[in-house]
């Protein structure tokens, strides 16, 4: 609803429901940025080395392919669905092209198209199960989850393809930096910028907003779903498979299991950064800000002397803490509309 | 005779039908590939195969009754892989402090009810999503399971207990756990599908709001199936701590969506109010035996992820084109009449 009516109610009647929504959402990126300062503020507290910039650099790396996953994940989310596959496309993505550079030595540029052509066949797949075969999209990713993984197992089959395989060129561009900010963490912040415009500027983004609020609504007023579902998973597809080069760049060794249950911290992300489950509602940039504090939550425990295997109870909690905080302020909000008598409920 | 009840009997036809026919298809396929495999598979058919069979379903069908029940409302719980793993846990945790495993195991169950109880009160009493939630609850009863144990493995469990969970009656070769596990699929399908709770959890996945008219206590139902959820996966954590003699954090990882896929499989809808018990219980046993029969003839066990996300994706995408067909048949004839 709030992305459908955000535009018009802003201009006949400033101060109703819509804008304390409004303010409530950029109250999310804003809680966001406040618990990120904290948590940096009360780590660096304790070592003033957690600001250093080897450390810092860490945790960009460590963020850098869950940023990236997240903004695709964001626009699958807001047309009311999910995308459970993109650990496994990651997973081929990975393999396929480190083998492929290790055999042939291939430029990076074309380890990175092959990367985005891999994941965004994965994403059309899912797009045609889920659109044309009317499959729930838990289900149908539920399903290229296992069978994506199966094919990375037959590619792989047994086998991995080592660092000393890859071209040194490709190493360097997954572990150099500029001015200290890694490649990666420059490219995942492109695509996210680019994602945000558009879905805040283009038609085809307002769309998804509008499939993800009312789906019946939205195909009434001559929104193509099909057309716009095919384009949020083959995005969001594509991105896993960019994600996947990423990935190989960095580590170097890639085998079978890369990427294996990433999926649910790219969803933990993208709810921790206020995109509403049941979708219409949320940004990219929460979801970046999201995927941004649960790497800085990773590497923070450490330092803080707090053991290792909090941090994934540490992450469900946050989980349950955001959608339970969603709720809250949907809840208040509509209280809101109601008092100031306003049409919608 | 009222609208209403023509639409709901209508209605109850065309589910009863669509449940005949994927029931009986699922029902056949699992007949067929267990006479195939015995006959093609070496060592496949041998008694006591069978009975690793049934050890090794066991714990996907403890998950699969609940889930089913749950499913059918319409809502899904994926925490139920890590409450075993946080049960499983908890019983390494006592057991090291000494008490008695005839006390533990009451107790794990209870803690599993508990667990579930919250999954019950996020989505019941804060009208929450249940996908949220209990993909919420999946990592953080994981993360506790390993603040409890970390990665290490409690492992000295007494003889008499696990040598009961891996044993078989008398001189057969029927495990001792075939009792309990059929006693708890009857008690299930008998609530399912011959009491009011039974026709209350199809109401409320059919059309909740009607229900809620039709005077179905939806939340209170929807909030003790996840309890009783909670407390089969607590079952189902003794069941895998006395089997493997191990308790660990990471025990039944990512069993969830093989539960979720065998549910779906055995002709349970996503949108809820459709589904059957034998069907999700033929899906349980195909499942496993496929996976049995692929290990006994050395391939590898990756086609079968291949094979299980295909079968899963078929189980949803056969009917719709199914009745897409029918549908665009039915529109044709209408024309030319």
């Amino acid at each position: 609803m709030t992305a459908l009516l955000k535009r018009p109610s802003r201009g006949t009647a400033a101060g109703t429901g819509s804008t304390a929504l409004d303010l409530a959402l950029r109250f999310r990126a804003l809680g966001l940025l406040i618990a990120l300062a904290v948590l940096v503020a009360a780590t660096a507290a304790v070592n003033p080395r957690f600001l250093g910039l080897q450390s810092v650099q860490d945790m960009l790396f460590a963020a850098a392919i869950t940023v990236l996953l997240a903004s695709g994940m964001t626009v699958v989310v807001l047309t009311r669905g999910i995308d459970l596959s993109v650990g496994s496309v990651l997973g081929l993505s990975a393999y396929l092209t480190a083998s492929l550079l290790s055999e042939t030595g291939a430029p990076v540029v074309l380890a990175l198209l092959a990367g985005l052509a891999i994941g965004a066949a994965c994403g059309a797949a899912n797009g045609a199960i889920i659109h044309f075969g009317k499959v729930p999209p838990l289900v149908a990713t539920l399903g290229t989850l296992y069978i994506v993984r199966g094919l990375v197992y037959f590619a792989a089959g047994g086998s991995r393809v080592n660092a000393s395989d890859l071209p040194r060129g490709f190493l360097d561009f997954g572990n150099g930096s500029v001015l200290g900010v890694p490649y990666l963490f420059l490219i995942s912040l492109a695509v996210l910028v680019a994602v945000a415009v558009f879905l805040a500027g283009t038609r085809a983004g307002r769309d998804l907003y509008a499939l993800g609020s009312n789906p019946e609504g939205a195909r009434l007023v001559g929104v193509r779903a099909g057309r716009r579902l095919m384009t949020a998973y083959v995005l969001c597809g594509a991105l896993a498979g960019l994600g996947g080069v990423l990935h190989a760049a960095r580590f170097g060794t890639v085998d079978a299991s890369a990427g294996h249950g990433l999926e649910l911290t790219v969803v933990a992300a993208v709810v921790v950064g206020g995109v509403a489950i049941f979708g219409g509602s949320g940004t990219v940039l929460g979801a970046g800000l999201g995927a941004l504090l649960l790497a800085v939550i990773n590497n923070a425990l450490p330092v803080l002397r707090i053991d290792q295997f909090w941090q994934q109870a540490i992450v469900g909690a946050l989980i349950l803490a955001a959608i339970a905080l969603d709720r809250l302020v949907g809840l208040r909000a509509a209280r809101a509309l109601r008092r100031k008598g306003s049409h919608v409920d | 005779m009222s609208t209403e009840t023509l639409t709901a009997r209508l209605r109850d036809s065309a589910a009863v039908r669509h449940l005949a026919t994927w029931d009986a298809a699922i029902i056949a396929a699992t007949i067929a590939f267990l006479v195939v495999a015995a006959q093609t598979v070496e060592h496949f058919g041998t008694a006591r195969n069978a009975g690793y069979i049934i050890l090794d379903l066991a714990p996907i069908l403890l998950l699969a009754l609940a889930m089913t029940l749950i499913v059918t409302t319409g809502e899904i719980d994926l925490s139920v892989a890590s409450t075993v793993g946080l049960t499983s846990a908890a019983m390494g945790v006592m057991w090291n402090s000494g008490i008695p495993l005839e006390t533990i195991m009451p107790l794990a169950v209870v803690l599993g009810a508990l667990l579930g109880a919250v999954n019950g009160l996020f989505i019941t009493g804060f009208g929450l999503p249940s996908l949220a939630v209990t993909i919420g609850t999946l990592a953080l009863y994981r993360g506790l399971s390993y603040v409890l144990l970390g990665d290490t493995a409690v492992a000295d469990w007494p003889r008499a207990f696990t040598g009961w969970v891996l044993g078989t009656i008398g001189e057969t070769q029927v495990p001792n756990v075939l009792i309990p596990l059929a006693a708890l699929a009857a008690v299930v399908a008998v609530v399912l599908h011959a009491t009011t709770v039974g026709r209350a959890v199809y109401a409320a996945g059919a059309n909740p709001i009607a229900a809620a008219y039709a005077g179905v206590p939806v939340r209170r139902l929807k909030f003790w199936l996840y309890v009783a959820s909670g407390a089969m996966a607590g079952l189902c954590g003794v069941f895998w701590t006395l089997r493997y003699s191990s308790a660990r954090a990471d025990n039944a990882f990512g069993l969830e969506l093989t539960v979720v896929a065998v549910v779906l499989l055995g002709g349970v809808s996503i949108f809820g109010g459709k589904g059957a018990l034998p069907g999700v219980l033929a899906a349980v046993v195909l499942l496993t035996a496929l996976q049995n029969a692929l290990r006994l003839a050395h391939v590898s066990t990756e086609a079968l992820t291949v094979v299980t996300g295909s079968l899963l994706i078929a189980a949803v995408l056969a009917p719709n084109t199914a009745s897409a067909i029918r549908g665009a048949l039915r529109h044709r004839q209408r024309r030319t009449v």
